[in-house]
C-alpha cells in the first residue's frame, strides 16, 4: 500500500512516539490547527497537549527550549514551520544546539531534532522561498539531513532521535504528493546513496531536486547520487561514481555561492581529480530572491530541461 | 460554542460626522471588501497563486486609521496588508496586477500578495516574516527624528506577533529613543490557528506595551468611527513629539488564515457571532439610522466599487509579463 510523503512524515512522527515516551514535539500550529501542513494531523487527539505542544510565535524561544529540554533528558522535536522563519532561531541552533558538546569539554550534548520545511517552487515569492541548508551544514557538531524519499521522510526522525548530537531534519512540501511504499523502515543518517545507476554523467543532489534529477538523468543515462546527509558529508559514493562517469553535475535548489553544490565540487576536485574527463559543472537557484510570477520562479530554479542541457553540453 | 469571548454588542449610536466623510469611510471599507472577495474568487480560479491572507471582517481597522495619516507619514504593514496599501492610495489597478504577478504592478509583480510596496505612497511593504515590520518601523521613524521631521510611521501587525522577540525589541527601542511610532495592533484573536489564551501568559496587550512606559489605547476595531477617533488621537500625540503611542484594535477575520486552512481551530457559531459586529453592514445601519444613507445610495456606492474592481482585474489581465531575461534585476543598485 503506497502512501505520500506526507503520510510517512506523520507515520515517522508516530513511531517516535511509541517507541519512547521522552519524545514530545513542539512547534507552531502543530497541535489545534492540525499542522501547517497537516503533517501532525491527529498527534493531538492521541497524545495530548504534554507531547504535542504548540508553541507561540516565538522561534528562538520554543527552538531554544527544545535544545534545552534535550540537554535536560527529554528527546524533543521541533518543528520550525519553514527554513525562512528558522533564521530567527539561528543563535540557538549554531551558538547553543552545535557547540555545547566542545565548548564543555565534552560533558553536555544536546540530542534535540529540529524539522523544518524548505524550498520553493509553489509561487510563495521571495521571503517564503528559502533554501537554506547550505547554512546548516556550514556548522559543526550538527547533522544535518534531507528527506526527499518516502523511506527518508518516515525513517529519519527516527535516526536522528537514536543520535546523541543536535540533528537538523530538512523536509520538502514540493513533495508532500509523493507517493510510494515505506521499503526501509530503518534508515542511517550517515550515507549517500545511488539513486539511479548510470554510465555518463554523475549526477550529485539533495532534497526536492532529487525527482527532477532522477527525470533528467533518463535522458543522459546520468547516474543519480542522493546527499541525503549534507552534514557530514559521505563523499565515498561521489568518487565511487566519478571513476566510473568520469563527469560530474551538481544540482542544488540553492543559491550558488558558497553553495552544497560548491562544497561538493571542492571535494571532488581535492579526492578525485584525476578521474574526471570534463569540468565540473552545477545547476543551482539564480542568485536573486524568488520573484512572486510562474515564469519567474521557475526560471530562477534548477529545472530537469536545465540538467539535461548541462549534461549534454559536458558530454560534448 | 466556547464562551471565550466576551463579545461586544455590535457597534451602534450616532455617527458624529459630516456625511462626506462617513461616506468615505463606508466606502473605503467595501473597497476592501470587494476586492479581496474579488481575490479569492480569482485564487480559485488560478489568476493568483501563493499565499492570499484576506482582511475581511477587519476592514474598520485600516479604514479608520489611515485617514488619520498624513502624505508624509510612513506606513508598515504584514501580508495581510491589501487594504491597507489600497487605502493609502496605491490604485486598485496596481494591487490587482501584483496579485497577478504582472509587470504593472505595483511592485512589478516581483512580491505578489504578501509584498505590497509603494515608494510614492511611503507604503513600505508587505512583510511576509511574522514582526519583520516591527524593527523595519522603530529605523523609519529614528530615521524622521534624527532629520528632525514631523513625520508619523505607523506600524501594523497582527497580535501573533506580539510573541516574537521583535517586538519586545522594537518597543522598548521606541520608547526609550523617544520614537514617533504609532503602533496599530490589529488584535483578530488568532494566529493562524492559535488563540491569544493558547499563545500569551499576559492576553492583555496594553499592559504589555505600558511596561515598556509607553501611553497605549484599546478600542473596538470592528467600530470604524471609534477606530477613526483613537487613530486620530494617537498620531496626533506622536507627531507632536511625545513619543511612540501603542494601540490595541480588537478585531476578526472573518476568512479563513489564508487560502489553506481547515478552522479547525475555532466555532462556525463564533465566526457568525463575531459577523454580526461587523465593520460595514453595522455601520450603514447606522448612517441610516440617522438619514445619511438609504439603500438606494448604498446600492449606488457598492456598484461603483464593483466597477472599480472589474477595472482593476481588466488592468490586470491586460498587463504584462516582466521577461525572463529581467530575471536578476533589482538584486543590486544598477
Ligand atoms: C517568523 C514567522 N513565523 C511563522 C510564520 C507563519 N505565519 C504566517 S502568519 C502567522 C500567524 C500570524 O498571526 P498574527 O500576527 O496574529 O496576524 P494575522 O495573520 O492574524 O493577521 C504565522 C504563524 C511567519 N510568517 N513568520
Amino acid at each position: 500500500m503506497t502512501i505520500t510523503y506526507r503520510e510517512a512524515l506523520r507515520q515517522g512522527l508516530y513511531d517516535a512516539f511509541e517507541k519512547d515516551e521522552r519524545v514530545f514535539l513542539m512547534g507552531e500550529d502543530v497541535g489545534k490547527y492540525g499542522g501547517t501542513y497537516a503533517v501532525s494531523k491527529g498527534m493531538l487527539e492521541r497524545y495530548g497537549p504534554e507531547r504535542v505542544r504548540d508553541a507561540p510565535l516565538s522561534e528562538l524561544a520554543f527552538v531554544g527550549a527544545g535544545i534545552g529540554a534535550a540537554i535536560g533528558g527529554m528527546r524533543p522535536i521541533v518543528e520550525v514551520m519553514t527554513v525562512n522563519f528558522s533564521m530567527l532561531a539561528l543563535d540557538q541552533i549554531v551558538n547553543t544546539a552545535a557547540m555545547l558538546r566542545h565548548m564543555s569539554g565534552g560533558q553536555f550534548e544536546a540530542p534535540v531534532v529540529i524539522r523544518m520545511s524548505t524550498g520553493a517552487g509553489r509561487q510563495l515569492a521571495a521571503q517564503h522561498s528559502n533554501t537554506l541548508e547550505a547554512w546548516y551544514a556550514h556548522v559543526p557538531g550538527l547533522k544535518v539531513v534531507a528527506a526527499a524519499t518516502i523511506d527518508d521522510a518516515h525513517g529519519m526522525v527516527l535516526a536522528a532521535l537514536d543520535d546523541p548530537n543536535p540533528v537538523v531534519i530538512f523536509e520538502y512540501p514540493a513533495l508532500f504528493e509523493l507517493r510510494g511504499d515505506v521499503v526501509h523502515p530503518s534508515v542511517d543518517i550517515a550515507t549517500a546513496k545511488v539513486m539511479r545507476p548510470g554510465n555518463k554523467v554523475t549526477l550529485v543532489t539533495y532534497g526536492a531536486c532529487l525527482h527532477k534529477t532522477l527525470e533528467a538523468a533518463e535522458a543522459v543515462d546520468g547516474e543519480v547520487i542522493d546527499l541525503r546527509v549534507l552534514r557530514p558529508l559521505d563523499m565515498a559514493p561521489v568518487f565511487e561514481s566519478v571513476r566510473k562517469t568520469r563527469r560530474a553535475i551538481i544540482v542544488d535548489e540553492g543559491w550558488r555561492s558558497g553553495s552544497i553544490a560548491a562544497e561538493i565540487m571542492a571535494r571532488i576536485v581535492e579526492g578525485a581529480f584525476y578521474e574526471l574527463d570534463a569540468p565540473l559543472a552545477r545547476v543551482c537557484r539564480e542568485e536573486v530572491p524568488i520573484p512572486y510570477p510562474k515564469h519567474l520562479e521557475e526560471a530562477a530554479l534548477p529545472q530537469v530541461e536545465k540538467i539535461v542541457a548541462a549534461a549534454k553540453e559536458l558530454l560534448g | 460554542m466556547s464562551a471565550r469571548f466576551e463579545i461586544a454588542p455590535p457597534p451602534s449610536g450616532p455617527v458624529p460626522y459630516p456625511r462626506e466623510l462617513s461616506i468615505k469611510l463606508l466606502t473605503d471599507m467595501l473597497r476592501i471588501r470587494r476586492l479581496e472577495e474579488k481575490c479569492a474568487e480569482l485564487y480559485g480560479a488560478g489568476k493568483i497563486r501563493g499565499f492570499l491572507h484576506l482582511y475581511i471582517g477587519e476592514e474598520a481597522v485600516a479604514a479608520g486609521s489611515l485617514p488619520a495619516l498624513a502624505p508624509e507619514d510612513n506606513v508598515v504593514a504584514t501580508y495581510r496588508e491589501h487594504g491597507h496599501a489600497l487605502l493609502r492610495g496605491v490604485s486598485m489597478n496596481a494591487i490587482m496586477a501584483e496579485m497577478f504577478g504582472k509587470r504593472e504592478g505595483c511592485s512589478r509583480g516581483r512580491g505578489g500578495s504578501m509584498h505590497l510596496f509603494d515608494a510614492a505612497a511611503r507604503f513600505f511593504g508587505g512583510n511576509a516574516i511574522v514582526g519583520g515590520g516591527l524593527p523595519l518601523a522603530v529605523g523609519l521613524a529614528l530615521a524622521s527624528q534624527m532629520q528632525k521631521r514631523k513625520r508619523v510611521t505607523a506600524c501594523y501587525f497582527g497580535e501573533g506577533a506580539v510573541a516574537e522577540g521583535a517586538f519586545h525589541e522594537s518597543m522598548n527601542l521606541a520608547q526609550l529613543w523617544h520614537l514617533p511610532v504609532a503602533w496599530f495592533l490589529e488584535n483578530n484573536h488568532y494566529a493562524m490557528g492559535t488563540s491569544v489564551e493558547r499563545s500569551e501568559s499576559q492576553t492583555d496587550f496594553c499592559i504589555k506595551a505600558a511596561a515598556f512606559g509607553m501611553p497605549t489605547l484599546k478600542v473596538d476595531g470592528m467600530d470604524v468611527v471609534a477606530v477613526h477617533e483613537v487613530a486620530k488621537r494617537a498620531c496626533a500625540q506622536v507627531r507632536a513629539g511625545e513619543g511612540p503611542v501603542f494601540v490595541e484594535f480588537n478585531t476578526y477575520r472573518f476568512r479563513a488564515h489564508s487560502m489553506f486552512d481547515a478552522e479547525l481551530y475555532r466555532d462556525k457559531a463564533e465566526v457568525e457571532l463575531w459577523k454580526t459586529r461587523g465593520p460595514i453592514h453595522t455601520f450603514s445601519a447606522r448612517l441610516k439610522d440617522q438619514g445619511d444613507l438609504t439603500e438606494e445610495q448604498f446600492l449606488e456606492i457598492d456598484r461603483a466599487v464593483m466597477a472599480e474592481v472589474q477595472r482593476a482585474v481588466d488592468f490586470a489581465e491586460a498587463g504584462a509579463w516582466e521577461p525572463v531575461e529581467h530575471l536578476l534585476k533589482d538584486v543590486y543598485a544598477p
